[in-house]
């Protein structure tokens, strides 16, 4: 099939038809900021609401992440309009992660992290007071940790339990409780999970991290 | 174009028309028709039943007795229909079990009509006042409700002798492209919101191959204050199924869900009951009307989310997975249902749909305005006389809709505003209250048609506190998958809690807008999208609202609790009357110098109660906002 042209930041680039953006974007080397993108995964999640980009002739920013390319089509990642809803939706994690880096496994190999320090936001949540879950971490798990406080709700852990191994875990709860549990809240430890640990090497933060 | 070339269907017609009609004719008896859909049922129409049951076998054996769904007049409930032979059909309300008694003695025992418990007869005549001169009745224009509140939602017969499936039958007879050209001539935009136009989205549906289609008919209505589609369901299940039919037909669908609220047990049985109904008449199923076409239905319970409301959420509850939105594209109508192309309506457009094919699109055109055309549907609840639900042509002021078809606001207060759209509709001010009601004078105006809630509000409503109710309610129901929604909303909730209670700053206030602006273009659904309308409509026209709460400490319509009290008027305290001592819930009055009463302030719960039972003759109680300055 023909290939696809367009730019991006003025760099020029070429994808197959049906590629998403950022999947376009990131095969190149052109970095956008994204937390709950799986490039294998059939359909992007679309929200963490970070990955957003200019597409010139538009009005409003786009998220990467699922819109298709499109051919002459020219992108900017860094716009004005596309870095505030970035930034808020940063600053909106922020207000329900529990910062505490020192402490995390993930310090210095963390999505949040590395999204502050390449966007030069800092690692806050700017407007707003934190105010973390303050849920319980799960320790049950001979191999693996839960904390819900870290918790950046990407989905991504989700996806891989369910797609690849025994589905364990899910989403539960609506609104500002919504969160990654088992069924019926139970212990990890208490479930069929075998303890693959894909879940944690696909995690970006620090809420899934392997057990020593 | 594909003649009806069905003469096998020509003929099932005819014979499903002979058969209707030998049906009903034969010597006319008296007959009761009474709503008991679930409004009439609220005010007691299951009693009112008993009382006509037991009287008739009393006093009438001949009469029948037929339940029907609402008419939409839910502040005449529990409504009646009786059919004397010898006078015109006659519309009552409220008939209560004793008004019911006497309709069966004086009126079908002694031809005493009882006019002082009437609405009005319902075809005109010569004896007895129409409803059609009440001025409710006459700027309706019934499309969707048609037959609701007529018809027994349990037989087809029923519908068929009142012009149903006639639509389908034409329909039949046509090539489905043309089908999808007449619906498109007619300009229908849905009506569940968001006003896409359905002829186009039948098409683009039409046009992804696949042998496998689906058709999904959405009665998830979780927006509270909305009823339309209950009511639809409840009174007149046909017009939905006949809609579904001939978009299936259209598309090229076979198999049809009709997702239904679950919290709506009597529409889901009602839906039931007329589907069996149907397959009986041949009019669902295999080989519809001979046709050659199949399209059956399958009822299915919504999962209890508001979101679920969603299309995309919709189809992943119907899958059996977590109602979560997801990005679009692809539309469902590319990759829906199981992956298949699956066409997505709102009942009332379903139904609308039934009529254009009917009617044809010119008449429908000629309803509405020039972007909007044919009717919506509106309930009416808040501060209104009339309550209920009502149809009318798109394109007609929220005035005409307050005064003339709601009877005006009670108690003599003043209009405030117009909440429309559901949670996540706007608030329109008095002001604007010549706003015709479609889908793009709303949108203009900061609202959105949303599925046709309409809340009246006056005086007495805080416009700080109504935002924050209908975004406590989003924020609940968010399904908590994008971080704009999830956190966001939450983050507006607590700048709006602190307003209610009079804490707050400029800072916050430019901070609540910022973010109303962010989660309004940063979320991934229509629900995230929206959330921030009820704050930026009330902050539009209401900003000195707002600025009142967090500058002076004061609720201007005397509303938050946290920033009003109640104090006894020396002067005006009765002594004697002690209403107010027994009205209190927490003991905070108590009789002082000379009898007169005085409010503990620091007891009060600020209920109102004393405020609301102080005999007229005194108004001793005064509420005053701020608290500090009205007191003695
Ligand atoms: C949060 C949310 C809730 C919704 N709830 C409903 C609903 O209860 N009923 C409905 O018909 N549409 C609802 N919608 C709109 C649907 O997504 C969809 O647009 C509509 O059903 C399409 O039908 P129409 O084209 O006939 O309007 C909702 C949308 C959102 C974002
Ligand atoms: S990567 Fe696009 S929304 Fe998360």
């Amino acid at each position: 099939m023909k290939r696809i042209k367009l730019t991006i930041d003025g760099k020029k680039i070429t994808a197959r038809p049906g590629t998403m953006l950022l999947a376009a974007a990131l095969s190149r080397g052109i970095w956008i900021p994204n937390l709950c993108f799986i490039p294998e995964a059939e359909l992007p999640f679309g929200g963490c609401r970070l990955c957003w980009v200019e597409v010139e002739g538009e009005k409003d920013p786009v998220t990467a992440c699922s819109r298709p390319v499109r051919e002459g089509m020219a992108v900017r990642t860094r716009g004005q309009r596309a870095e505030r809803l970035r930034k808020s939706a940063f600053e909106l994690l922020l207000s329900r992660h529990h910062l505490d880096c020192r402490n995390c496994p993930k310090n210095k190999n963390c999505g949040l992290q590395e999204i502050a320090g390449r966007c030069g936001y800092p690692l806050k949540p700017g407007r707003f007071a934190r105010e973390i879950p303050g849920l319980p971490v799960d320790d049950s798990h001979p191999k693996i940790i839960y904390d819900p406080n870290r918790c950046v709700l990407c989905g991504k852990c989700v996806w891989v339990c369910q797609t690849k191994r025994e589905g364990v875990l899910d989403f539960s709860r609506r609104g500002l409780a919504c969160r990654i549990s088992t069924f019926a809240d139970r212990p990890l430890g208490e479930t069929r999970c075998g303890g693959c640990r894909q879940c944690v090497d696909i995690c970006p933060v620090g809420a899934l991290v392997r057990k020593k | 174009m594909k003649k009806n070339n069905n003469s096998g269907s020509q003929k099932a017609w005819e014979q499903l028309q002979k058969r209707t009609n030998r049906e009903i004719s034969g010597k006319p008896v008296p007959e009761i028709r009474l709503g008991t859909a679930t409004c009439g049922r609220a005010s007691g129409a299951l009693e009112t039943l008993a009382a006509f049951r037991e009287e008739i076998t009393r006093s009438a054996p001949a009469a029948r007795l037929l339940e029907v769904g609402c008419v939409g007049h839910c502040y005449a409930e529990p409504i009646a229909v009786v059919a004397n032979p010898g006078f015109p059909p006659i519309l009552y309300g409220p008939v209560t079990p004793g008004v019911a008694r006497r309709l069966v003695r004086d009126f079908l025992g002694e031809g005493d009509p009882c006019l002082e418990f009437a609405l009005g007869a319902v075809e005109e005549n010569e004896k007895i006042p129409s409803v059609f001169e009440l001025p409710r009745f006459r700027m309706e224009k019934k499309i969707i409700l048609e037959h609701a509140g007529w018809i027994d939602p349990a037989r087809g017969e029923e519908y068929l002798l009142r012009g149903g499936y006639r639509g389908l039958f034409r329909a039949l007879g046509m090539d489905p492209r043309d089908v999808i050209r007449e619906v498109k001539a007619a300009g229908l935009r849905g009506l569940g919101g968001a006003g896409f136009p359905a002829g186009e989205k039948w098409e683009i549906c039409r046009a992804f191959p696949g042998k496998t289609k689906y058709v999904v008919g959405n009665g998830d209505e979780g927006d509270p204050g909305a009823f339309m589609d209950r009511a639809l369901l409840e009174s007149d299940p046909f017009s939905v199924l006949e809609g579904m039919t001939i978009a299936g037909y259209a598309v090229g669908s076979h198999r049809g869900f009709l997702y239904v609220r679950a919290e709506y047990p009597l529409a889901l049985e009602r839906a039931r009951t007329a589907m069996e109904s149907l397959r009986g008449l041949g009019l669902l199923g295999k080989n519809i009307l001979n046709s050659g076409f199949d399209f059956e239905v399958e009822l299915a319970r919504g999962a209890g989310a508001f979101i679920c409301g969603e299309s995309t959420a919709l189809a992943a509850a119907l899958e059996g997975k977590r109602g979560m939105p997801r990005v679009r594209p692809p539309e469902l109508a590319e990759k829906g249902l199981w992956g298949k192309p699956t066409l997505l309506n709102n009942l009332k457009t379903l139904a609308a749909a039934a009529r254009i094919l009917d009617q044809g699109s010119p008449w429908f055109r000629s309803l509405g305005t020039s972007r909007s055309k044919g009717t919506a549907v509106f309930s009416l609840a808040g501060k209104i006389h009339n309550t209920g639900l009502i149809e009318v042509p798109l394109g007609t002021t929220l005035r005409e809709v307050v005064d003339t078809a709601g009877g005006g606001v009670p108690k003599k207060k003043a209009l405030k505003a117009v909440q429309i759209g559901g949670p996540s509709g706007g608030c329109l001010p008095a002001g604007l209250a010549d706003t015709p009601v479609d889908f793009d004078s709303l949108k203009e105006a900061g609202s959105i048609m949303g599925s046709g809630g309409m809340v009246i509000l006056d005086e007495d409503d805080c416009m700080v506190r109504t935002a924050r109710f209908f975004l406590d309610f989003i924020q609940k129901e968010s399904c908590g998958k994008c971080a704009p929604c999830r956190i966001g909303t939450y983050q507006m909730l607590k700048i709006l809690d602190g307003l209610t209670r009079g804490k707050g700053s400029d800072a916050e206030m430019k901070i609540l807008e910022e973010l109303a602006l962010e989660v309004q273009q940063g979320s991934l659904c229509g629900l995230g999208k929206t959330a921030p309308n009820p704050v930026l409509s009330t902050l539009r026209y209401f900003r000195e609202e707002y600025e009142a709460h967090y500058r002076e400490g004061r609720c201007p319509a005397r509303s938050c609790r946290d920033l009003i009290a109640f104090y006894i008027i020396p002067e005006k305290c009765s002594r004697a009357c002690e209403v107010c001592v027994g009205a209190c819930p927490v003991e905070a009055i108590a009789a002082g110098a000379k009898g007169i009463k005085v409010i503990d302030q620091e007891k009060c719960v600020k209920c109102g109660s004393c405020y609301q039972d102080c005999p007229i003759e005194f108004q001793a109680v005064i509420k005053v906002s701020p608290p500090k300055t009205g007191g003695k």
